[in-house]
């Protein structure tokens, strides 16, 4: 008998606004510890929370994009739990009354389009960060926690999507949508390597087929979509034995552990209950007017999904289209290289290929180089006309991204352009063939391969400059 | 009517170490307290819509602007502990 998962995912994505949800400390990674910190985010007596609009609006306008209810009076609460990274002994989180309800995001997997449904979108706040002195990869083993409140209070979104994944694929192939969403409206740059988004999942397993929901185990501690798939591909491992020796999986909370590459139980069973949610006094209910909701709602950009079919209408391949409309300004360049002109395949090819290889050897991001969409075109239209061969319109381009100016100008410099001039190169065919009578006479008698050694030798006159395939043209016309 | 509590598990939630007398006293008086909030049952409350506040004020918010922040040195000197620029703390279990 065959097993399937059945998973459910929790993300959380850390909001790019500038100031905190709560108070007006900086949002921004890489500060010097505690730095970005006032009374509010400290948990100080007396000081009182005001949430940031900024926040909330791009909870709701997340919302909007999954179709999912907007709540027309939403309300926080205080999550009450002790940990030294929280300084308040509460998060300031979201309950019964999330910003946003259901909805549904398309995942497009190997075996099709998986439509997965979500339970809720709510706002709350991060904790601080805790580095564990003296320890050897163990939590238990520490002398002392060194504690950066810098983070606390950094408003933070949970995306709880609803059991309906089947797979750690598909589970991974979800939280690449997600993020591919999250990026493109502007909420967050998403940067894993940061921490601005990471994962809990639920995990069960049961007969395929079944409609019976399995015992689930929830993950804690993935960030990366490469650990949330792993971690979930370890816990369908331990469980699916578990079940065909006709024995219980545990429902628990398990730890993934990056280095070891398994989940670990976790100490605590704690219920929701435990958490004691109360509605938090310090705050006023939240409401969403209609007229705000329009102006979101109107707000909204082209989604990854649309951006993706429109550039496959354009002749891309999926993976190129998934790449253009995924990397960071790589969408609105290839735009505007089509709107200058450029074919798109063209444009697309360069920005996946030499582009991307470039920004890769420099570090560097596409906004942070010169080249522009009507630079796409410019180098596009050159090699339409024959004036640039394929390799050298790769080192104009090196060069336009370099900064050394417009792809024609680089061009000239570097003195690459091609002869294009039918009357120039009928000129440099007419001298070289003129200078080997007996080669176009045997040329004439059929000996084809003496094309290659005329093409050969007006490349040489030309100093490298003419098209070879025009030239053996020209040659071969001279010769019937 | 008393209200039943579980006070090992409150105390338990709210970390703290209750002798059995504590446990015995402050469960009676949780308790009071508890059956005192229970006679809010006895009201009639048909057609009045749960609320999360006593104020009638709704969308308190603020600008996402970035305002002034504490002086590090100021802050950290007022801590039990530090160690550069952090705040140490005794370890603690990654689930408590
Ligand atoms: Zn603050």
């Amino acid at each position: 008998m065959g097993y399937e998962a059945v998973i459910g995912v929790e993300t959380h994505v850390e909001v790019a606004t500038r100031s905190k949800m709560f108070c007006g400390c900086p949002n921004g990674f890489g500060a010097e510890p505690n730095t970005h910190i006032c009374p509010v985010c400290l948990g100080l007596p007396g000081a009182l929370p005001v949430p940031n609009v900024r926040a909330i609006e791009a909870t709701v306008s997340l919302g909007l994009a999954l179709g999912a209810e907007i709540a027309p009076r939403s309300v926080f609460h205080r999550k009450n739990y002790f940990y030294a990274d929280l300084p308040k002994n509460y998060q300031i989180s979201q309950f019964d009354l999330p910003l946003c309800r259901g909805g549904h995001l398309d995942v497009e997997t190997e075996t099709g389009v998986r439509r997965v449904g979500l339970t809720r979108v709510h706002l709350e706040e991060d904790t601080g960060k805790s580095t564990h002195l003296g320890e050897s990869g163990r939590i238990r083993a520490a002398e002392a926690v060194l504690l950066d409140f810098n983070r606390s209070g950094v408003p933070l979104m949970e995306v709880v999507s609803e059991p309906d994944l089947r797979s750690p694929e598909e589970a991974r192939a979800y939280a690449a949508e997600l993020r591919a969403l999250i990026v493109a409206l502007g909420i967050s740059e998403a940067r894993l390597e940061e921490g601005q988004m990471r994962f809990d999942a639920n995990v069960s397993v049961r007969p395929e087929g079944s409609m019976a929901l399995g015992t689930k185990v929830e993950i804690k501690n993935m960030n990366s979509l490469r650990s949330l798939q792993r971690a979930l591909a370890f816990e369908v491992e331990r469980q699916t034995p578990l079940l065909e020796a006709g024995r219980e999986v545990e429902q628990e909370t398990r730890h993934w552990d990056e280095a070891a590459g398994v989940t670990r139980a976790g100490r605590s069973k704690e219920e929701s209950s435990d958490y004691r949610y109360f509605p938090e006094p310090d705050l006023v209910p939240v409401t969403l007017e209609a007229a705000l909701l329009e102006r979101l709602r109107s707000a909204l950009p082209e989604l990854p999904a649309a951006r993706r079919a429109r550039y496959r209408a354009l002749g891309l391949e999926p993976d190129a289209a998934r790449l253009i409309s995924e990397g960071e300004g790589y969408g609105d360049l290839l735009d505007a290289a089509v709107a200058a002109g450029a074919e798109a395949r063209a444009a697309a090819l360069w920005l996946s290929g030499e582009v991307t290889a470039h920004l890769r050897r420099v570090g560097m991001s596409l906004a942070s180089t010169p080249l522009t969409g009507a630079h796409l075109a410019e180098l596009d239209a050159l090699v339409a006309a024959g004036r640039l061969s394929a390799t050298a319109a790769k080192e104009v381009l090196a060069g336009v991204l370099a900064g050394e100016g417009a792809p024609e100008e680089v061009a000239a410099r570097r003195d690459l352009i091609q002869i294009s001039d039918e009357g120039v190169l009928a000129a440099a065919v007419a001298e070289v063939l003129a200078a080997h009578p007996d080669e176009l006479a045997r040329l004439r008698a059929g000996e084809q391969r003496l094309v290659g050694f005329l093409v050969g030798k007006v490349m040489q006159t030309t100093g490298g400059k003419a098209d070879p395939r025009r030239v053996s043209e020209a040659i071969r016309r001279a010769a019937q | 009517m008393p209200v039943p509590i579980d006070i090992a598990k409150v105390a338990r939630l709210a970390r703290l170490a209750l002798t059995s007398e504590e446990m015995e006293r402050y469960g009676a008086q949780l308790g009071a307290i508890l059956e005192h909030a229970a006679s809010l049952q006895a009201l009639d409350i048909e057609g009045v819509p749960p609320t999360a506040h006593p104020l009638p004020m709704l969308n308190a918010l603020r600008p996402d602007e970035v305002e002034e922040t504490l002086d590090r040195e100021e802050v950290l000197g007022q801590a039990p502990d530090r160690e550069g620029p952090y705040f140490r703390v005794p370890p603690f279990m990654e689930e408590a």
